[in-house]
């Protein structure tokens, strides 16, 4: 009698050390995004090194690429980035950089008195100087100065990276920075799945 | 001494309401339009910041719930209802956005959890007493005829022992 109510508390303990280390190791930010298995939002936005050029998802109908959320203020983007530009090189998907709020995203620049001309002018400086000194793997990025475009897509942690089929569906949505296993053990699957 | 406390009294009534006021400045609605604004508080006091995980979208400083506040106010203007609002935040970020999220297969846990914890604690209590009443039950006071039985035998072993005392 006594001996099985010992059992009971210890079954009881372990099942809540294996409770509370599972919940230990999950990530709390990583929420299963409902935009997985949806038609990626449409948009339209200005292309970064070029002026008057426009770019949005319909342009890459029929094609499976991956959309990069990144910014030069973003510290985990610098994480992510070697790898983008490995996977870059490979040529196994076009990748589009969503450059996300990048004056008004960083903390130490107040931008509530400045005109969105200089707005654009210092965006598209920053961001083509952080993309010539880290490598850049976008075959185009586009430019959400004010987050709208990330609103549309779920965006709340940068850098985030979405796999987009050709019907232009999203079939992938990484939170926070890929790592090596990421790319190997799922976005290239899914890439030569959906190339199908 | 009593013109001192006066003074105090006068110095922590002014001191009260200048916190009063410092917070109303502070919760100074941004736009114009009052009932917009009360739309928009109650709204954003439903919808949990993604970035501050325990903040609501109303309460929360990070960038993104500022942009949320943003596009909710922009939709409020453009005369969505709170139920549209509601749901293009949901498309967007999922159920986990809800501060009450809604009953379904993925959140039954969430929501009959508790109930299924105050069961259990329930049967477990119901157990214990019933085991407890079964033991006292079992240590009820002797009864008459018992309790002469155990004074017999009780004399009876003393009287054992007093005999191997006196034994020769």
């Amino acid at each position: 009698m006594m001996k099985n109510k010992y059992v009971w508390l210890l079954a009881a303990f372990a099942a809540l050390v294996v409770l509370l280390a599972v919940g230990l190791n999950l990530n709390p930010r990583e929420i299963p995004s409902p935009l997985v298995g949806k038609p990626a939002p449409a948009f339209e936005l200005p292309r970064l090194g070029s002026t008057d050029q426009r770019f949005g998802p319909k342009d890459m109908q029929g094609q499976v690429w991956m959309l990069n959320v990144w910014s030069s203020w973003c510290v985990s983007c610098r994480q992510e980035h070697p790898l983008l530009v490995e996977l870059g090189k490979r040529r196994v998907v076009p990748i589009v950089g969503l450059n996300y709020k990048e004056v008004r995203g960083d903390g130490g620049i107040d931008t509530s008195k400045m005109p969105l001309e200089q707005e654009n002018a210092l965006a598209r400086e920053r961001a083509a100087a952080w993309l010539k000194s880290h490598g850049d793997p976008y075959t185009l990025s586009v430019l959400d100065l004010d987050g709208r475009v990330g609103i549309d897509y779920g965006v709340y942690g940068v850098p985030e990276t979405y796999v987009i089929d050709k019907a232009g569906v999203i079939r992938y949505k990484q939170i926070g920075p890929i790592t090596p296993e990421v790319v190997e053990q799922k976005l290239l699957p899914l890439i030569a799945e959906l190339n199908k | 001494m009593k013109a001192l406390s006066c003074t105090r009294l006068l110095a922590a009534l002014v001191l009260a309401l200048a916190c009063q006021l410092g917070l109303a400045e502070e919760a100074r609605p941004l736009a114009d339009d009052p009932v917009a604004e009360k739309r928009l508080q109650a709204i954003s006091a439903e919808l949990r910041c993604l970035v501050c995980q325990n903040e609501t979208i109303a309460g929360s400083n990070a960038d993104l719930a500022k942009d949320l506040r943003r596009e909710i106010r922009g939709m409020i203007q453009a005369g969505q209802s709170d139920q549209q609002i509601i749901d293009f935040m949901v498309t967007r970020y999922g159920d986990f956005v809800l501060y009450r999220p809604p009953f379904k297969s993925v959140t039954l846990l969430l929501w009959v959890g508790p109930l299924l914890f105050l069961v259990v604690g329930i049967a477990a209590l119901q157990l214990y007493m019933r085991r407890r009443a079964r033991l006292l039950q079992d240590s009820r006071p002797l009864s008459e005829a018992e309790a002469r039985q155990a004074e017999a035998l009780l004399a009876e072993g003393s009287n054992d022992t007093q005999g191997k005392g006196t034994a020769p």
